[in-house]
């Protein structure tokens, strides 16, 4: 328990140092999809349900905070709590229809749903299409704190990040997330307890939903615009890519593997163009082939298998 | 029927049918449960006993008929709804938790209780409170030793264990076992037929049995289903006697079933 704390307390150190030692703006945008495939994870690790368009949070979100912020005159702050509730809402929408089914089906009715999104975006004036949502100010946090600085605005980003992965790890270890379990490892067995399964399975899915707008929102702060990409099916494979390479049901993976694809995605793209897709490609099959369990998941059973079992 | 009769049933269904596409695989079943007994649905393979078990538990619904529990019509009610009123099923292949601890398992079913289910936001240290209650179960049913294992390593057996032992724990007025022994070796059919008579002190037990064995030494009325209806009801030494029956299931069958297959 000890040695867990104080690995949070390595990693927190390094995150607060991690400005000076990279650039900024790249640190923000692996926070902003870690915080994006933990939203994720806590659907597909801890509830057994594959979301394939969630994509639409994060991008729905990422507009409205950009449109919040330029054109209603929103602070920051706000505009960031107006896109999460607004996520939040989409993902009660979209999970009252999805979690009706299960397994393929529940990954398609959600790709469908999110494609209807990308396409109402696509279409809108307000979002200015494939331009994307430009010239969106990042104010100043409470009035007082110009997010303008690139390093101010990452301790905010940094905070925002902190917060919501508490919040994930805490669902994860909660009454509610011992059912959350209990549904993903036995259905069926769970429903013969006396709960309601759909219940659970939408709130999963708002609460999801919701930080996966939290992560929309503040990319939108950090880069100053709202893009289509974010909204496109492209970047609900991306995030189930993220998890499954640092480990999905693991508590750490996710972030894990979204500092990598970030990371590499960065990297490569100036070098080899758009040979990246293929890299990325390799990287899951590997992945797939050789660590199923990620690499989070790997590091954590070959420890087991170093110290021995639980006691 | 008489009033008072009618308080001695907890179970009752009239004319249940169901069909799949033109087959009709239970048909007009009437089944009286007598509270407190141990009640027995035998019949060969494919005769229709899982089936009607999943309409009594609404797994499946009915294409007609009604169930009645305890005089209430139950027939339109969901499966988790069936549950919170006190009848409480379990399933062919174990049905456990497999990744999370045995005690975690029990525990899942005493949480509804607290009310905090929804709690997303609480620590899961407030479950620790069900922890005595949790261990009492688990010792019930002779696996204390194993409370911090991980469900998946137990043995099949013990896991069947596990399994009466999480349907204990929501207190089931009506105990629903769906093959309880099957796949099992002869300790482990001995242990889980005296366990399911020792749980079954103060409540009523609705089994699914192929294990004639099983069927014999605990169960007080046994009924036959053979092509999805009704083919004898009654004791065991009265059904085991009826010609209809010894030509249906026993003489076919029970040299090969006797050893749980």
């Amino acid at each position: 328990m000890d040695r867990k704390l104080l690995g949070y307390g390595a990693l927190l150190a390094f995150g607060l140092a991690a400005p000076f030692l990279m650039y900024p703006v790249l640190v923000m945008k692996v926070l902003c999809f870690a915080l994006f495939a933990c939203a994720f994870n806590l659907l597909i690790g801890y509830t057994g349900l594959l979301s394939f368009g969630h994509a639409c949070f994060l991008g729905t979100a990422g507009y409205v905070a950009g449109h919040s912020i330029k054109v209603w005159g929103f602070p920051p702050e706000l505009g960031l709590i107006t896109a999460t509730l607004a996520a939040a809402g989409l993902g009660w929408a979209v999970g009252s229809l999805a979690i009706r089914r299960s397994g393929i089906y529940f990954a398609m009715i959600t790709l469908a749903l999110a494609q209807m999104v990308y396409f109402f975006f696509l279409q809108t004036p307000f979002t200015g299409g494939e331009d994307g949502l430009q010239g969106v100010p990042r104010g100043k946090l409470l009035g007082v704190i110009d997010l303008t600085d690139d390093y101010a605005l990452y301790y905010f980003v940094l905070a925002i990040f902190v917060f919501a992965f508490w919040l994930i790890h805490r669902t994860i270890h909660s009454p509610f997330g011992q059912i959350l379990k209990a549904i993903r490892e036995n259905e069926a067995r769970a429903i013969s307890l006396g709960y309601d399964v759909a219940k659970y399975k939408l709130l999963a899915f708002v609460l999801s939903a919701g930080l996966a707008g939290l992560a929309g929102a503040t990319k939108t702060l950090v880069f100053r615009f709202a893009t289509l990409t974010d909204a496109h099916w492209h970047t609900s494979g991306e995030v189930v890519l993220m998890t499954l390479v640092g480990g999905m049901g693991t508590v750490f993976g996710p972030v894990v593997g979204a500092a990598i694809i970030v990371t590499l995605q960065n990297e490569l793209a100036d070098k080899v163009g758009s040979l990246v897709t293929t890299i990325m490609g390799a990287i899951f099959v590997l992945c797939v082939l050789l660590f199923r369990r990620g690499i989070v998941g790997e590091a954590m059973a070959l420890y087991q298998r170093m110290v021995g079992p639980r006691p | 029927m008489t009033k008072s009769s009618d308080d001695d049933l907890i179970l009752t269904t009239s004319n249940l049918t169901k069909e799949f596409k033109g087959f009709v695989a239970v048909n007009d079943v009437s089944l009286k449960v007598r509270r407190g007994e141990i009640h027995a649905l035998i019949g060969p393979n494919g005769a229709g006993k899982t089936t009607v078990f999943n309409l009594l538990t609404k797994f499946l619904s009915p294409t007609r008929g009604s169930i009645h529990f305890n005089g209430r019509d139950i027939t339109l009610e969901q499966p988790a709804q069936i549950a919170r009123r006190g009848i409480v099923r379990s399933f062919q292949i174990s049905a456990v938790f497999p990744h999370l601890t045995v005690l975690e398992n029990v525990r899942i079913a005493l949480q509804r209780t607290l009310g905090t289910s929804f709690h997303f936001w609480r620590s899961q240290r407030s479950l620790e409170a069900l922890n005595g209650r949790a261990m009492e179960l688990l010792e019930q049913v002779g696996l204390e030793a194993f409370a911090n294992m991980n469900t998946v390593e137990l043995p099949y057996g013990r896991k069947r264990a596990l399994e009466i032992a999480t349907t204990l724990a929501l207190e089931p007025e009506l105990m629903l076992l769906d093959e309880p022994t099957q796949g099992m070796g002869h300790e482990d059919v001995d242990r889980v037929r005296d366990l399911i008579k020792k749980v079954s002190a103060n409540r009523t037990v609705l089994m699914v049995e192929h294990n004639m064995n099983v069927v014999a030494g605990i169960s007080d009325t046994l009924t036959v289903l053979a092509r999805g209806a009704v083919l004898a009801e009654g004791p065991y030494a009265e059904v085991a006697k009826n010609p209809l029956v010894i030509e249906a299931y026993m003489g076919t069958e029970q040299v090969t079933e006797t050893h749980g297959a």
